[in-house]
């Protein structure tokens, strides 16, 4: 396939892996923020194949699994309403509530549907204008814009069957809460393409410096990966704390500005809780005041979600690159991807999820 | 990839007795009485014509094969289908019905020989629908030499089905001395598929609109059984035939690793993928090897007849891609693992649920 078989060259990849094992000299810890990235990295054996000094954390980059346990109780109480439909994305419909999930609720009688795009869930509410529409709109930066242009459309059409339960994160204030903990053990980060397709990097070069940490723009296939990882290794063994872009077929300083614009005019700042984390200041997005007809959780009575996470999942820990899956006692035995106990176990972003399907047997233990 | 591997098409009217335009199935057609009759009379049998179902009985009466003279054992499998929408390129639910049992069937060496058919209809169904799918299915028992020789039908209200239920059971002889199943794979075996994997699953979801993009990608259903006896012809000692339909390779080869108590070692290079598929694939976020596929056997035998059974895969329509992708180890029992082209190695676990495509 063009454009992706280029980027799996295992010729190439062996040759930058070889550069990375030349130039390092000691032990560095890299997160790669997005779980997207784990995934690649685990699906192509690459982190067997790094050198032993490297070791890879695994970031909180995961929509799914950072959605709070409230709101996916209120979609749950949302989508079990008799005159709803609710169009989810279909990663989220395994996601673990506090005493169900989404395809529970579908077995049950409600009509839960998968949306490949939020404009789709637009369209379900022209032709369904007796029923309420409820987009579950999840995501980071990435996702945003199309969840904005789903309300942005909904607008224009004049349609007052529809509404979106949002649960929009941000990656810089992720990055803040991992690097100001006490107990962070991350030396540089691999940032997110994908979002920084759309958000530029402009935002980075401040956290770069108040922390001391290279970051560096990475993409996805195994040789996007290695490259951002000889990029960190190389900043991290000469002392730099620079940000680079080594995904730059796709991203931008700038980004994508029109994308912006509608984010910014959509929605607004908020501060959102993290499954597993924990509220982070000024992390989320909400709808902003002109597009409120819009909210799900003004339209619909739940507000009072009474919550009860697991007392064994560790996936915050994990989530914030404290601990590997392998650590929680629950991984692969109480909590597999059939019966998650996390979200981390479910996404086909998780850490979890990934280290249940791709690493080998021996490793597990 | 050449077009005798797509089937025929079954477009325009082949029934002798073709039915008004619009007519569509009611409550009355499962009632057993004459409506039932006339449904019969006017659908099934002008596509079905043979002597047992002829005869009108309740009951099928056969000749055995070989008879006086029957060594080796019965193969009988049931299954039941449920697709949508019933009609996608490159098959039907009528062809699916079919080619399904045939191919389970034929999974243990047998030659498959009859089948029965069960049609739970929903109130509304169109009858010529139902003609176009009884065609299908007569078009799909010819090429793989087997007759439908009893059925039944009966119907729901409408709302309570998805137009057309179907359940095929058949019946085939398998001569005697094969020893053929997911228990046998051995160390020092080698895997083989027939073909290209993903296209049914994709096929269908693309049918169904759900992908937001036109794929030109056709299911690949498909009898096998002609297939599978030029294997065995070639290659006496095949271990393991079994078809990667849902869940696909990757939860099939688990069974048999589970099952044999071995572990099966993959080169994802050497896996054969249609360009198409995997662009899906890529687009989606789903993985190939756990799509179904309804027109492929995976093939694990000793390595001393591979090169024989590949041979004889690639010279009919429905082996053209035949690929050996494997080898069978005693290391790690019930493990299946796969080389990743850039040198890595992955656990290629069970499907755990329904595929759902990725976030971003």
């Amino acid at each position: 396939m063009r454009f992706v078989d280029e980027f799996r060259d295992a010729k190439l990849v062996k040759v930058v892996l070889a550069e990375i094992q030349r130039i390092v000299t000691r032990p560095w810890t890299i997160m790669e923020i997005c779980g997207g990235q784990t995934h690649a990295i685990l699906h192509y054996g690459l982190d067997e194949l790094l050198p032993t000094q490297i070791e890879l954390v695994h970031g909180p980059g995961c929509p799914v699994c950072v959605t709070s346990l409230e709101l996916i109780d209120k979609a749950l109480a949302i989508a079990s309403q008799p005159n709803v439909i609710f169009c989810s994305f279909g990663d989220m419909l395994r996601v673990p509530g506090s005493s169900q999930d989404l395809f529970s609720i579908r077995a049950a009688g409600g009509q839960v549907r998968v949306v490949y795009s939020p404009l789709d869930a637009v369209k379900i509410a022209q032709h369904n204008p007796e029923k309420e529409v409820v987009f579950f709109a999840i995501g980071f930066e990435t996702t945003a814009p199309a969840n904005a242009a789903s309300v942005l459309q909904a607008q224009a059409l004049g349609l007052k069957n529809f509404s979106v339960l949002v649960s929009q994160v941000r990656v810089p204030p992720a990055m803040h809460a991992i690097l100001g903990a006490p107990q962070n053990r991350v030396q540089g980060f691999l940032a997110a393409g994908h979002v920084c397709s759309i958000m530029g990097y402009w935002e980075y070069p401040p956290i770069a410096e108040q922390y001391r940490v290279p970051i560096v723009v990475t993409g996805f296939e195994p040789l996007d990966l290695v490259n951002g990882i000889l990029m960190a290794v190389r900043q991290l063994e000469a002392g730099t704390h620079n940000v680079e872009n080594a995904y730059s077929r796709v991203v931008t300083k700038a980004g994508n500005v029109p994308a912006q614009a509608m984010l910014k005019r959509v929605f607004t700042g908020c501060d959102r809780n993290w499954r597993g984390i924990g509220t982070i200041q000024d992390s989320g997005l909400r709808l902003s005041e002109e597009f409120l007809l819009f909210d799900a959780e003004k339209r619909f009575s739940v507000e009072h979600i009474q919550t009860q996470e697991s007392e064994i999942c560790i996936s915050g820990i994990i989530l914030q690159g404290l601990k590997k899956p392998f650590e929680c006692p629950a991984f692969g035995t109480l909590c597999r991807p059939e019966k998650p106990l996390g979200a981390t176990m479910v996404s086909s972003e998780g850490a979890c999820a990934a280290y249940y399907r791709y690493k080998q047997p021996m490793d597990r233990t | 990839m050449t077009d005798s591997q797509f089937p025929p098409s079954f477009e325009g009217p082949t029934c002798s007795l073709p039915l008004p335009h619009g007519e569509q199935v009611v409550m009355g057609h499962g009632s057993g009485g004459r409506l039932t009759s006339d449904l019969i009379q006017r659908v099934f049998l002008p596509a079905f014509a043979n002597p047992a179902l002829l005869a009108g009985n309740d009951f099928a009466s056969l000749n055995l094969p070989e008879a006086g003279n029957l060594v080796g054992a019965l193969a009988i499998s049931t299954d039941s289908h449920i697709i949508t929408p019933l009609f996608f390129p490159g098959g039907d639910i009528g062809r699916l019905a079919v080619c399904g049992t045939v191919n389970d069937i034929s999974m243990s060496g047998a030659n498959p020989l009859y089948l029965t058919a069960g049609f739970i209809l929903e109130e509304g169904l169109a009858i010529d629908i139902l003609q176009k799918v009884a065609v299908s299915m007569q078009a799909a028992a010819v090429e793989a030499g087997i007759t439908i020789i009893a059925g039944d039908t009966k119907v729901v209200e409408h709302g309570k089905g998805d137009g057309l239920f179907i359940t095929t059971t058949g019946i085939g002889w398998i001569p005697p001395n094969r020893q053929i199943g997911g228990q046998m794979a051995q160390p020092g075996d080698v895997v083989l598929i027939s073909g290209t994997l993903g296209d049914h699953g994709i096929a269908v979801l693309a049918a169904r609109g759900e992908l937001g993009f036109e794929t030109a990608i056709h299911s690949d259903t498909a009898p096998l059984n002609h297939l599978i006896q030029a294997v065995l012809e070639v290659a006496p000692n095949t271990h393991v035939l079994r078809d990667p339909t849902r869940g696909g390779l990757a939860t099939t080869l688990n069974e048999i690793a589970h099952q044999s108590q071995v572990s099966i070692w993959l080169e994802e290079t050497k896996i054969p993928v249609k360009p198409a598929v995997h662009a899906a694939c890529e687009m989606l976020g789903f993985d190939p090897l756990y799509i179904a596929n309804e027109g492929k056997v995976i093939v694990i035998l000793p390595a001393a007849e591979a090169d024989a059974a590949l041979l004889a895969m690639r010279n009919l329509p429905y082996g053209l891609d035949a690929a050996q992708i494997g080898e069978v180890k005693a290391d790690s029992p019930g493990r299946v693992l796969l080389k990743t082209p850039i040198g890595g190695t992955r656990i290629l676990d069970v499907l755990a649920g329904e595929i759902l495509p990725r976030i971003c």
